[in-house]
């Protein structure tokens, strides 16, 4: 059946976007848009559920169906509607605070279930919407107007964290990132299960150049360690021990997204632990598990459309039961 | 029937009220589990007690002073004996009365010589014994499988002693066992009902006549739970929509995620979540793709859920959210029922958050309370909270089965087409707006916590805007028409007795006393909460009195005098316990004169 081509248009709601001038939101919102039509996904069977955080906002600009949900609790809604419909591609926006902080706990169990959602997790490491705290993904040491005398926390690594929650598919990429941003979601939209894809996103406002050291041209080129299956990930080596290690003596690593054991892309994860440095950025893990419920949502609504008053009927009078005339 | 939590009461006693059902008289149960999982053998916190009230007229509770216990050690006995009355009978376990299992309960000296029976007629029934010489010749049999079999030969006792349908019970034996296990209980049941029929001890056999005022119908017997279970899976069908059941294990609302767990035949999808907070979202996600989306929870679950649930107000969408009430605050008594979660349910979210509220009154009216709060959450896209508790949820009775074809059809009415541009925020008489399901074209809109235009749904922070949708909201809350309250007993009485939820049959089996005595009283009973029915204030307000009694500390009473000005008298009860006829009528007496 041949849809009308979609285009860009088709995906941009006419709600006017409402975030800081400069927004790395706004990069990624056109990334997505531009991206969609591709997919071939008609607008209608598309929904966004986001949690709260300027990156909540980000369901209200998508010209399809969506829920601005409550704080963290974008996985669970969207688990929610995964049970009951089979029949749709649901993304959840979310950021560090939201998806990491309030949410952590949805995060990891809807990862663990491997339920058929994208998130994008918008990591800006600063608490925007409520001006400027600091978030679970905000260095050591951060001055904040929470933490005047600098965080006590250290951060969370949200890659090493989903690999830890038994993620199936876990990315990296960066808001600005033109031709990377759509390679990670096309991968994504492709994947059965659940899939995390961290994104680097700036906040000129309350965090301004957090990932320059990726985002700017020159720095970029020379600190972005871009991971792609089947081909050797530059100036990354395993050393005489078997560790994986960015620079030094050792034996060229050649990437394999596949690989079930976790904890090679685990390993990857752990070669920086900032993004102020070397990072790598794209695929870490992408493997095959059996995704929640799939199996059973086909069950379940044959079973369904077969429940009528007899089978009602039925169930009711199951057991002992007597009659009174 | 008590004994300690491995001895198997519960089973023995759901053995007897399906015979006693099935037999035709009218019953109500009520099960009394300890509060520890695995407490320590011949304890009295080790003690579980499954009480029955069978009569040939109709049950309103399961009863207060019991006329027999079966008590399978000295535990059992000292946990259950403030319970009796005088001239009670008292079945022990005499083998169980040794010197170390009467200490272990907390007993001096035995019970069954120090006098503590006196004015009780005792039979002393070595059970462990006897069933062990009725297992003994079976083949494969252990002693193991004789020492649990205990419980049957008490049924197969009282099963005697009330005349009770010896097949229903051997069948259900033969269909639960296999093998040995299987021989064993039979042979337990039979020696019991043997024994009691040969041993002289036993005398005298009582006749309980089938209850023949009853109404024609076929009647099975279910406690709340189950009740609830079917009322859902009802409402699923008669909707046509998927039921989403989103749970997280809590004690005493577990049991209807395992009731629907088992419900995939019937395209039940059930999820446990990883917390309660998830439990509401995954049912609320699932309602905005088109599902009947329930929760249930109790205790300090609700007060997880309130998020989710306020969430559900501003996207006015369907969700069926079941309260099991337990005593609290925090933990509390996981164990122990309640009525007070009331005002929570009312009033405790954020913000201006109304919703209705429905109340169970009875476990099989457990079934009609639940397809009326999925009615109203469909009807009214809104999120209806359904209050149990758990004495509904665990006591059961006979309930007349309905026929399916007889329950009416739930018009979803889904949006599926518009003219000009979706209002996801336009309303239709009942103030309701339309539900449009991802997956139908050109309905494509987003909806949010974030306050919302009237009619178009975009965000709005606008103060007029903002005072119209608070309206909107509540207008259509409480404009939901919900019949009126029924006068039961005298309608000129000087003194109205009002309840709500599952003191129901304790009311009226507390006024019915005092009728018989010569009292002249009426009943009345909310099974709305909000909105009330339109008569009650007229209601308060035509009666001297008006008696509120309830399980929390006046509540509904709170509720009443805001609401309507009239100074009811609260009857309040918290001791996790549920209410008593005979408190009852000793506090309708009081108020009487
Ligand atoms: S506060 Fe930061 S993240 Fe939020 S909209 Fe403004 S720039 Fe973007």
């Amino acid at each position: 059946m041949a849809a009308p081509e979609l285009t860009k248009a088709d995906f941009q709601s006419d709600q006017e976007t409402r975030w800081c001038p400069g927004c790395g939101d706004y990069a990624v919102l056109a990334a997505v848009q531009a991206f969609f039509p591709e997919l071939g996904i008609p607008p209608e069977r598309i929904v966004f559920v986001s949690g709260i955080g300027c990156a909540g906002r980000f369901a209200y600009y998508m010209d399809t169906y969506g829920m601005h949900g409550i704080h963290g609790r974008g996985p669970a809604l969207a688990t929610g509607l995964a049970a009951a419909r089979d029949d749709l591609s649901i993304w959840v926006v979310t950021g560090d605070g939201d998806a990491l902080s309030i949410g952590g706990n949805h995060l990891i169990h809807a990862l663990r279930r491997n339920v058929p959602i994208k998130i994008l997790l918008f990591n800006n490491q600063i608490y925007g919407l409520t001006k400027g705290q600091a978030s679970p993904t905000s260095e050591l040491g951060k001055v904040t107007k929470s933490t005047p005398f600098g965080s006590i926390d250290g951060p969370f690594n949200p890659v090493s964290l989903a690999l830890g929650a038994e993620a199936t598919f876990v990315a990296r990429t960066i808001d600005t990132d033109k031709q990377h941003l759509p390679m990670v979601l096309r991968a994504a939209a492709a994947h059965e299960g659940a899939a995390l894809v961290e994104i680097y996103q700036n906040c000129p406002v309350f965090n301004d150049g957090a990932f320059d050291a990726l985002r700017d041209k020159k720095r970029g080129a020379e600190n972005r360690i871009y991971l792609e299956h089947g081909e050797p990930i530059r100036g990354v080596v395993r050393d005489a021990e078997g560790a994986l290690r960015i620079g030094g003596e050792g034996e060229p690593v050649i990437h394999d997204a596949h690989r079930e054991d976790p904890s090679y892309a685990f390993a990857l994860s752990r070669l920086s632990s900032s993004p102020d440095g070397p990072t790598p950025i794209g695929i870490f893990r992408d493997v095959r598990r059996p995704v929640s419920g799939r199996d059973l949502a086909r069950q379940l609504a044959a079973a369904r459309a077969a429940a009528d008053d007899a089978s009602l009927d039925a169930l009711m009078r199951a057991g002992d039961t007597w009659t009174i005339s | 029937m008590a004994g300690d939590s491995g001895d198997g009461m519960q089973l023995a006693g759901s053995r007897f009220t399906d015979a006693t059902a099935v037999f035709g008289n009218d019953l109500a149960t009520l099960p009394d589990f300890p509060a520890e999982i695995r407490a320590p053998a011949g304890t009295v916190a080790g003690v579980s007690a499954f009480q029955i009230h069978f009569a040939s007229r109709d049950i309103l509770t399961p009863g207060d002073t019991p006329d027999v216990l079966v008590a399978m050690n000295p535990a059992a006995l000292k946990a259950n004996l403030p319970l009796m009355q005088r001239g009670a009978t008292i079945l022990v376990n005499e083998d169980a009365f040794s010197v170390r299992a009467v200490q272990k309960a907390g007993y001096a000296e035995n019970p069954l010589e120090d006098g503590t029976l006196a004015g009780f007629t005792v039979k002393r029934v070595p059970m462990s014994s006897l069933t062990t010489r009725a297992v003994e010749g079976i083949e494969g049999a252990t002693s193991r499988d004789a020492q649990k079999a205990k419980n049957l030969f008490a049924l197969g006792v009282l099963s005697w002693l009330y005349d009770r349908p010896v097949d229903v019970t051997e069948r259900w034996i033969r269909g639960k066992f296999k093998g040995p296990v299987c021989e064993a209980n039979l042979a337990a049941f039979r020696a019991g009902w043997s024994f009691g029929e040969t041993s002289e001890l036993i005398d005298v056999q009582v006749k309980v006549d089938r209850n023949v005022d009853v109404a024609p119908g076929t009647y099975r017997n279910v406690n709340g739970t189950e009740a609830t279970a079917l009322g859902l899976i009802a409402a699923s069908v008669k909707s046509g929509l998927p039921l989403v059941f989103g749970a997280y294990p809590i004690t005493p609302a577990s049991d209807l995620l395992h009731a629907l767990a088992r419900r995939h035949d019937m395209g039940a999808r059930t999820i446990q979540a990883e917390d309660e907070i998830a439990a509401a979202s995954m049912a609320l996600g699932a309602a905005f793709g088109g599902a009947l989306g329930v929760t249930c929870t109790s205790g300090p679950g609700l007060d997880l859920k309130t998020e989710t649930i306020g969430l559900a107000v501003a996207l006015e969408l369907p969700m069926v959210i079941i309260d099991v009430q337990r005593a609290g605050p925090s933990t509390g008594m996981p164990t122990k029922t309640e009525q007070s979660d009331l005002l929570q349910a009312l009033y405790g979210r954020h913000g201006e958050s109304p919703l209705p509220v429905v109340a169970a009154q009875s476990p099989g009216q457990c079934f009609e309370a639940v397809f009326e709060a999925a009615q109203l959450a469909i009807k009214y896209r809104t999120p209806v909270i359904l209050l149990s508790d758990l004495f509904v949820a665990n006591s059961s009775e006979p309930w007349r089965i309905p026929d399916a074809a007889s329950l009416p059809p739930i018009d979803p009415r889904l949006r599926t087409t518009t003219t000009g541009p979706f209002l996801p925020y336009s309303r239709d008489d009942n103030l309701a707006r339309p539900w449009a399901i991802p997956g139908t074209p050109g309905l494509q809109h987003r909806i949010g916590g974030l306050e919302k235009a009237d009619r178009t749904g975009a965000i709005s922070y606008d103060g007029p805007n903002h005072a119209r949708m608070t309206q909107l909201r509540a207008e259509k809350v409480d404009g939901i028409p919900v019949p009126d309250l029924e006068i039961h007993g005298e309608p000129d009485a000087d003194l109205l007795v009002l309840g709500w939820g599952s003191s129901y049959g304790t009311i009226r089996a507390g006024a019915r006393r005092v009728r018989e005595g010569g009292g002249r009283v009426a009943t009345a009973h909310l099974r709305h909460l909000r909105p009330m029915p339109a008569n009650t204030g007229a209601l308060l307000r035509k009666f001297e009195r008006v008696l509120v009694p309830e399980m929390n500390s006046g509540q509904l009473a709170h509720e009443l005098r805001a609401r309507y000005l009239v100074d009811v008298i609260s009857y309040s009860k918290v001791q996790g316990q549920p209410l008593l006829p005979s408190e009852m009528e000793q506090q309708i007496w009081r108020h009487l004169s």
